[in-house]
């Protein structure tokens, strides 16, 4: 299983990847969305799936999911939001000043 | 001695308030009290019972990196020019420096040198060496361009620069070299082990470094070109550091080495053939030259190219010869570029074409060129210095201790008349400059000014470099003994016999060759115009400097195309460019280190649900880049988001599974909200290429992060620390959700700076909402 989820944690990368190298800040935006989406599933795959119960301390309980990677995520889930949401207001303000999220308008006029 | 060095460089910092009063008092006075001094300090050591001195400071211990100041005869000879010329530089620039002009800055960078050349002179640690001699180069480099509003003085600045930092690396490879090779880093030690250096495999090499270095600095051919672009500088700071100190320290660099390197004869033949090409080219060009500090400049290379021929002898005469004529260049050559400053000032021009005939109208000036140059031109005459080293010079060609064959014996044998020819045109651009602007007749109405004497104060420091030349010629043996003897010593290594410098020798061929150069130099001299053409032949339109603008202009055209090549403002080619190396060199480590494992031992059984929801978001994913419709783009996303919750269901996360249902809310809530105000997604209109290429990096970093990720699944190097946290959660965290004691007890840290970051981005997002550049753009 844990092939078939770093695979799957490829094709997040893939695909977030390639909204990442569109013009449109939006695709842009939902390019990084994807990429954390697919870290978070390799971290996960990093460790070893299902070997015990869920990481909360039960009386009678021996084997416990790997807490470790769990932790990780966590903290990256809240970063990311943190960083999605910056973007967002970012992208909002720029199309708003320049009147454009076009990337390739963006760019200022030095390199014309 | 510490104190000496550190003494500029202290009252540099005081320059900035000094210059404040600049205008009731000019900032110069202060700082020629400096030098002075210094030069009282140093003048101390003088004596016929002189002994090296070694003063020892810590500075980096664990580097092996000491102030290490170790003053000897040469270093002394060095220090008092320092000092001494430093002192009537200082002294004239009051006069020559108009109050209006940034006196702040040019008195900092001035101090800066002085104390950084000291640092030169004096340093033991070839490092600490290395350290001054670059800040030589930084301030020279400053300095020329102090009239940074003159493209010439930039263009001057930036050669300077790059010609002497090439040289002063090179010189850092050899430094670096010797001390790996001798374990020391102190200049006495490496010469006290000099068998482990000169037998090396490596010494031509070192050899090479060494002398790029020395040779770039002491603008030795080809590498010359820089110091007549450097003359664009404030006339004191071409007497200053491009006659008497700054060029000198590639002399001083071979001198100080020359007891070990001397007894290669490759130092011989490559010292030698550098020093009298660089007399006979310089000496040559300067009769070219119609700037006045133009022809200083080429006599200074020819001069620098005299010395360090001597130093390329060797033989205890040629290095009595260098070290006399270092202390006769510095005179007569500082008192020459003052009287062409004094001539600028006063005339309004250094154009020797338009000059001519000023004798009547600046008889000082006139009488102190008139001592200078013929000193230089090493007229028989007892009462000028530069005949007496230039005799040195002529008799040191002759006996040249060098074996009869190879290159050094054909040397040898060319030696002495390359020696008469460089003189001979020594002393035509010797006449040349007195004549050409003191007598003949004079065009004051091509002049800009009408000239008149300098005022007393500008006319003193030239004064006394004149006396200078005149004492030094009636009573040489004042300096000999007590001066000149011990530099001689330090630089051959073992002590001299006692030589005694005479006006007259009879009719020896030395004083053969000297009226030689008289007598054809008189010729040559009169009949100038005449043979002038014969430039246009040699060198022509062939110069260095257009090798130099050539490499100059090709490295900025190259360096412009590449980086416009990679950074041509597209975020998205950025963006290819570092995912395409980060793909190239992992998969070419993966291969190279076979780091690519699969063990399918440990893996979990695969099951239906976690497929049906693996099945779902790649379909997702495929579809946020299909879609052009912004809500349905951001609605897939979503989808996604909630799949990979569903799998933190399944894989037994329940924290994990919470937070990303609740932050994913929360996302697709902003994403509704700000879209409204972003332009609506067009349908890609990319060509086929870059679409094809983004698919490649897509895929190729896909499967990267795939391959990566069953790698570190399948090999354990070292036991997973995961289980101490298992254990410990209750005991040390006190709490059962293993998850939650991790983030809150054990990384507590992490998560508090984790707080912070998003605090950070809450604060930039209400700043980026809030606040406006201007009220009108509500």
């Amino acid at each position: 299983m844990e092939i078939i989820m770093a695979v799957l944690a490829g094709i997040l990368f893939t695909m977030g990847v390639y909204n990442l190298l569109q013009k449109q800040l939006l695709r842009i935006i939902i390019g990084t969305g994807l990429i954390s989406h697919g870290a978070h599933l390799f971290i996960l795959t990093m460790g070893e799936l299902k070997t015990g119960a869920p990481p909360v301390l039960t009386e009678g309980v021996e084997n416990y999911t790997d807490p470790l990677p769990q932790a990780l995520i966590l903290t990256s889930i809240v970063i990311s939001f943190g960083v999605t949401s910056l973007l967002l207001v970012l992208a909002y303000r720029a199309a708003k000043i320049n009147g454009t999220d076009n990337m390739e308008q963006l760019r200022g006029n030095d390199y014309e | 001695m510490l104190v000496a060095v550190l003494l500029p460089f202290i009252i540099a910092i005081f320059i900035p308030l000094l210059s404040k009063w600049k205008e009731k008092i000019h900032t110069g006075f202060f700082v020629t009290i400096v030098p002075v001094l210094i030069f009282i300090y140093f003048a101390r050591f003088l004596g016929t019972g002189f002994e090296p001195v070694v003063h020892e400071y810590s500075w980096i211990p664990s580097l092996d990196m000491n102030m290490v100041f170790h003053l000897d005869g040469l270093s002394l000879l060095f220090v008092l020019l320092i000092s001494g010329i430093g002192a009537l530089v200082a002294f004239y620039s009051v006069f020559y420096l108009h109050k209006s002009e940034q006196l702040g800055h040019f008195y900092v960078y001035f101090l800066i040198f002085m104390g950084s050349m000291l640092g030169v002179v004096l340093s033991d640690n070839v490092f600490a060496l290395y350290s001054f001699w670059e800040f030589t180069s930084l301030s020279s480099f400053l300095l020329i361009g102090f009239w940074n509003y003159k493209k010439e003085s930039r263009y001057g600045a930036l050669k300077s620069m790059l010609i002497t930092v090439f040289g002063g690396l090179s010189l850092l490879g050899a430094l670096i070299f010797m001390s790996v090779l001798t374990n020391t880093s102190s200049i006495r030690g490496m010469i006290d082990q000099q068998q482990l250096i000169l037998n090396n495999e490596y010494f031509p090499l070192i050899l090479i470094l060494l002398l790029l270095g020395a040779f770039t600095k002491s603008a030795q051919f080809p590498f010359h070109i820089w110091l007549p672009d450097a003359m664009e500088a404030p006339t004191p700071v071409s007497a200053y550091l491009h006659s008497a100190t700054m060029v000198k320290a590639g002399i001083y660099l071979v001198a100080r080495y020359s007891p070990m390197l001397s007894a290669n004869e490759w130092f011989f033949i490559i010292v030698s053939i550098a020093g009298i090409v660089t007399l006979c080219w310089g000496s040559y060009m300067a009769v070219r030259q119609t700037d006045l500090k133009g022809i200083l400049a080429f006599s200074t290379i020819s001069q620098l190219g005299m010395i360090m021929a001597m130093l390329g002898f060797g033989t205890k005469a040629a290095i009595f010869g260098a070290v006399f004529h270092i202390l006769n260049h510095a005179t007569f050559k500082g008192s020459l570029f003052m009287v062409a400053g004094i001539v600028d000032h006063e005339a309004g021009t250094r154009d020797i074409r338009k000059l001519g005939g000023l004798m009547t109208f600046m008889p000082m000036t006139a009488t102190l060129a008139l001592f200078a140059s013929f000193s230089m031109a090493g007229v028989p005459l007892p009462f000028l210095n530069g005949f007496y080293s230039k005799e040195m010079f002529f008799e040191s060609s002759l006996h040249l201790e060098a074996a009869s064959s190879g290159i050094a014996g054909i040397l040898q044998t060319s030696v002495p008349y390359l020696a008469v020819f460089g003189s001979i045109f020594t002393f035509v651009y010797s006449m040349y400059f007195f004549f050409g602007t003191f007598r003949g007749q004079s065009h004051l109405n091509e002049l800009p000014k009408k000239p008149h004497e300098a005022p007393i104060g500008m006319l003193i420091s030239p004064i006394v470099l004149v006396a200078g030349v005149v004492v030094i010629g009636l009573f040489p043996s004042l300096i000999n003994e007590p001066f000149i003897a011990h530099a001689a010593e330090a630089v051959k290594g073992v002590g001299l016999e006692e030589k005694d410098i005479y006006f007259w020798h009879g009719f020896i061929p030395p004083f053969i060759m000297s009226l030689t150069v008289l007598v054809f130099g008189s010729i040559l001299a009169l009949s100038r115009k005449v043979w002038a053409p014969v430039y246009n032949i040699v060198p022509g339109v062939l110069s260095m400097n257009k090798v130099y603008d050539g490499t100059v202009d090709r490295v900025e055209r190259y360096s412009t195309t590449i980086t416009k090549g990679y950074m041509n403002g597209s975020l998205g080619r950025y963006v290819r460019l570092i995912l395409a190396a980060i793909i190239v060199i992992s998969f070419a480590f993966m291969a190279m280190t076979g780091g690519f494992t699969v063990d399918t031992s440990t893996v979990a059984e695969i099951t239906a649900p976690e497929i049906l929801v693996a099945v779902t978001m790649v379909i997702a994913a495929i579809g946020t880049a299909l879609t052009n419709n912004r809500i349905a783009a951001i609605l897939i996303l979503g989808v996604v988001g909630y799949g990979l919750s569903m799998l933190f269901v399944l894989y037994r996360a329940p924290d994990l599974a919470l937070t990303q249902l609740i932050i994913e809310t929360v996302t697709v809530a902003l994403f509704l909200l700000v879209f409204y105000h972003l332009p609506k997604l067009r349908k890609k209109d990319e060509p086929v290429s870059t679409k094809v290429l983004n698919l490649v990096i897509s895929i190729g970093f896909g499967a990267l992060m795939t391959m990566v990720a069953i790698s570190s699944h399948s090999s354990k190097f070292f036991e997973s620390i995961s289980n101490y946290f298992t254990d410990n959660s209750y005991k040390l965290g006190g709490g059962d959700n293993i998850v939650n004691v991790i983030l809150v007890d054990f990384r507590g840290l992490d998560t508090l700076f984790e707080i912070v970051v998003l605090g950070i981005a809450a604060m930039a997002i209400y700043g980026l909402i809030r606040f406006r550049k201007n009220k009108e753009e509500e």
